[in-house]
């Protein structure tokens, strides 16, 4: 792309690009974010393109970011209709092509089936997934080719920059973020304005803001999905952030596991540069501003500011106490301004409507949109962005689908690993950032582990503490001594060893962790087991007590039978068993060896029959 | 000078001093393990917090890093603070059953073994201060040892646990660990340290060993004195 220079060659070539494009003009899109790729969407786009070829046709075939509804992909939209099809095979495209492209016939077979009413939804909008949510920010996920500026400069990408630069000043900017009320989207929640200003004023050159894209909790992928599909919103964000803050550097920290977005967002880079949106004398103004990426090596805790600091100087990614700010003192000891990439992502959006539109949705305390990555015991995984104030109800039944199997929600966990779990009382809690905290969880980036009747508690929080002793950086006594020791107190509970007391030990090691841990991953790091002995105490005292699983998880707790009167004697249990545990005669009553039984769950996820009881 | 009240006392500080200094100025003992005059602080021990005060908002902060403030009140006996100190000195007690430094603090602090957790065995007295680490990288300045692994699988050593070549056996490592952990055996010509054997250099006048040759050469290639006059001992000097 050739240099613009200036905020009116901007509009012209955003103009020009409008013009050329004809929304009516037969288009294929096809999600080909990291989730999709996992199901082939790469062979499913090649094949498409290789019909339309065959056919002589005149169809772009657009590979774009996310969608969000991995739990069905690969997806294909055919525009203009915009038709939505959904777990599309390699075999479908002929048809695809020869009949939705070709005489806009719609495939009833490739249309998502509404279980509710077991109607189709030719629509995307009109999928109850999407129908509630409010895509501000990842919206444009579905149309643009992340790898081409033009597609986002076409949905009028850069305005917001060319605005900032031209018609506000910097501490306008900072005024608008604030006025907004954005706050902070990688669980810290603070008000980004407010870290601007007090960026702006802090003594000290050069200045620098970060893009904190170090995504690491277990079944969130959010900030992947924004990085690899909507890479240039990212990084407007940070050019209109370094504007605002007086920034000349910049990094974006993405971890080296997602290889997709580190790809996306190095080219994005390279043609904003090249079209002199990034780089020296940005839209021909004085202001410069460069980023770099920073590849992390995947430790967890690099997404805590300071450890992530440590970690672009070429040392060991261990946080720092922080009783001087980042603001002033952060990256290589300049005054810095660390933000996660969602938040990032939300700026030009504030820049181009408005402080006060963009505050009209969400609630008080929390405005905008927060996306979420929905996983765990729940119908339709994949990310949703709804506006903050959404009840956990919306969000597991009307989006999510509920359950899968019609079975009994439990619990959900929020805001990651050092995140709490909700149980079912609290399903009406509007989401935002305030109340989370309120009822002992937290918003975190945005994870939310849907448990359903079979999981057990107990497990659940030696599971997260498992995960946060392994990523702890070991800097400090309780921290890496005290969440370790929790650990193995929780897994003598699970493995029935559990002592008299033991629940009240944890709640004493929890306070001592929480209050005396040097950075905030222990800081929250008991979070699971103190949210989980709140809501679920009875769980804990049956391990101990009466050393019984009540969710049937625990192996050392529990037996596995098979129930005579609803066993039909299908044999698939015995197909399935890895240890030869099951047996029995066709259509007669099988049984199960409890000495040889590892407990591994196979016969009880292949039964259609519901005949193995669990006690 | 900063004003500020530790434990009901005013007290009055340099700008810039850390809270755990301006209490002990005061006579206001708080306990520390890694915070050693040599070396800069990591914070990482966290016997040394206390409560502090501003406005309406308490909160936990680690005194060895937390310049004073005008007005701030501390508190260094809290039930927080000291529910914070025996967690440590339990998880610390648990970690290095036989450091007598440990045991010794933690009767003065009235703290029993935790009898829950299971003592380890393979971690020696180490409580990874890094004290070490710090005084070989900024006194020493030869880096010989680090930290490697994370969480609870971190230890110290030198790279990949194999002898260190940069390593001077000065044995300033030994000299700032808290709890005795670094071993180091002199006997005769010979110093051993880190696994590694060092030759000793006898004192010009006494005849005494003093000093492993490789860090006599080293102060001698950092500063600049010829060997010989760097071979006598500091009683001869």
């Amino acid at each position: 792309m050739k240099k613009i220079s200036n905020a009116k060659a901007l509009r012209r070539v955003q103009d020009d690009l409008k013009q050329n494009y004809d929304p009516n003009k037969k288009l294929v899109t096809i999600c080909a974010g990291t989730g999709c790729r996992g199901y082939g969407c790469i062979k499913v786009k090649e094949e498409l393109e290789a019909e339309i070829a065959k056919q002589k046709m005149d169809v772009e075939v657009r590979a774009t970011g996310c969608f969000g509804f991995c739990e069905k992909g690969p997806l294909v939209v055919v525009h203009p209709e915009k038709i939505f099809y959904q777990q599309v095979k390699i075999k479908d495209v002929p048809d695809i092509i020869s009949k939705t492209v070709a005489t806009g016939e719609v495939l009833e077979k490739l249309l998502y089936r509404d279980p509710q009413n077991n109607e189709t939804v030719m629509r995307e909008e009109d999928v109850p997934f999407y129908k509630k949510q409010h895509r501000l920010v990842f919206g444009s996920n579905g149309m643009i080719d992340p790898t081409r500026i033009e597609d986002y400069l076409i949905i009028g990408g850069y305005s917001a920059l060319a605005k900032a630069l031209t018609e506000m000043t910097p501490e306008g900017v900072i005024s608008e973020v604030k006025k907004a009320g954005l706050r902070g989207r990688g669980g810290g929640g603070f008000l980004a304005g407010t870290k601007w200003e007090s960026c702006r004023r802090a003594p000290g050159e050069p200045k620098y803001v970060i893009g904190n894209g170090d995504e690491g909790d277990p079944g969130a992928y959010m900030d992947r999905s924004l990085m690899e599909g909507n890479p240039h919103s990212v990084i407007e964000g940070m050019i209109i952030g370094a504007y605002a803050i007086g920034a000349s550097e910049g990094y974006i920290y993405v971890r080296n596991e997602y290889p997709l977005a580190v790809l996306h967002l190095t080219m994005a880079m390279a043609s904003a540069k090249e079209a002199g949106l990034l780089g020296k004398n940005i839209l021909g103004t004085d202001f410069s501003f460069d980023i770099h990426i920073n590849k992390g090596g995947g430790a967890f805790v690099c997404g805590e500011s300071s450890a992530l600091f440590a970690s672009i100087e070429g040392r060991a990614g261990e946080p720092r106490a922080k009783y001087i700010h980042a603001v002033e003192k952060g990256l290589w000891d300049k005054p810095t301004c660390l933000n996660n990439v969602e938040t990032w992502a939300n700026v030009p959006i504030i820049i181009n409507q408005g402080a006060q539109s963009y505050a009209s949705v969400g609630t008080e305390g929390s405005k905008g949109t927060k996306i979420f990555s929905l996983v765990g015991k729940i119908n339709n995984t994949g990310l949703i962005e709804v506006p903050m104030g959404m009840t956990l109800r919306e969000i597991i039944y009307d989006m999510g689908g509920g359950i899968p199997k019609g079975r009994k929600f439990k619990a959900v966990q929020t805001g990651g690993p050092s995140g709490g779990c909700i149980p079912e009382s609290l399903l009406d809690l509007p989401v935002d950032f305030d109340k989370l905290y309120e009822v002992g969880s937290m918003m975190g980036s945005g994870g939310m582990i849907v448990m359903d009747d079979r999981s057990c508690m107990v497990d659940v929080a030696k599971y997260f503490l498992g995960f946060l002793q392994e990523e702890s950086c070991g800097k400090c006594i309780p921290c890496r001594e005290g969440v370790r020791r929790m650990h193995e107190i929780l897994e003598d509970i699970c493995a029935g060893k559990g002592k008299e007391g033991d629940v009240e030990l944890l709640e004493h090691i929890s306070t001592g962790v929480a209050d005396g841990s040097l950075c905030a991953l222990g800081g929250s790091a008991p979070n699971p087991v103190l949210s989980t002995i709140k809501y679920f105490r009875e769980e804990y005292e049956a391990h101990i007590k009466n050393h019984r699983c009540p969710a049937g998880v625990c192996k050392a707790l529990i037996t596995y039978s098979i129930n005579p009167d609803k066993c039909t004697g299908c044999g698939l249990c015995i197909k399935v068993c890895p240890t030869q545990a099951t047996s029995g005669e066709k259509k007669k009553p099988h049984a199960i060896n409890n000495d040889l039984c590892t407990r591994c769950g196979a016969c009880i996820e292949s039964c259609k029959f519901d005949a193995i009881t669990v006690e | 000078m900063v004003n500020l009240i530790i434990d009901g006392k005013n007290v009055t500080a340099k700008k810039d001093t850390m809270v755990l200094e301006a209490a002990r100025s005061a006579g206001v003992d708080i306990p520390t393990l890694c915070a050693h005059e040599a070396v800069s602080r990591a914070g990482s021990c966290r016997l040394c917090v206390v409560e502090i005060k501003k406005g309406n908002r308490t909160r936990i902060v680690t005194s060895c890093l937390y310049p004073v403030e005008e007005g701030l009140i501390v508190n260094t006996k809290t039930e927080r603070v000291l529910n914070v100190r025996r967690l440590v000195l339990e998880l610390l007690l648990a970690r290095c059953p036989r450091s007598e430094v440990l045991q010794n603090l933690a009767k003065e602090l009235g703290v029993d073994p935790q009898p829950r957790f299971l003592p380890d065995t393979d971690k020696g007295k180490c409580i990874l201060c890094r004290s070490c680490v710090r005084v070989c990288e900024e006194v020493v300045g030869v880096s010989a040892i680090g930290m490697s692994a994370r969480g609870s699988h971190k230890t110290v050593g030198t790279p990949f646990k194999e002898t260190s070549s940069v390593c001077i056996g000065c044995g300033a490592c030994v000299y700032v660990c808290p709890t005795g952990h670094i071993v180091m055996q002199s006997t005769g010509d010979k110093r051993k340290i880190w696994k590694r054997t060092f030759k000793m250099q006898t004192c010009e006048k006494c005849g005494k060993y003093f000093a492993p040759v490789d860090q006599l050469k080293f102060i001698s290639k950092k500063t600049g004195v010829p060997y010989n006059e760097l071979a006598v001992c500091t009683e001869c000097r």
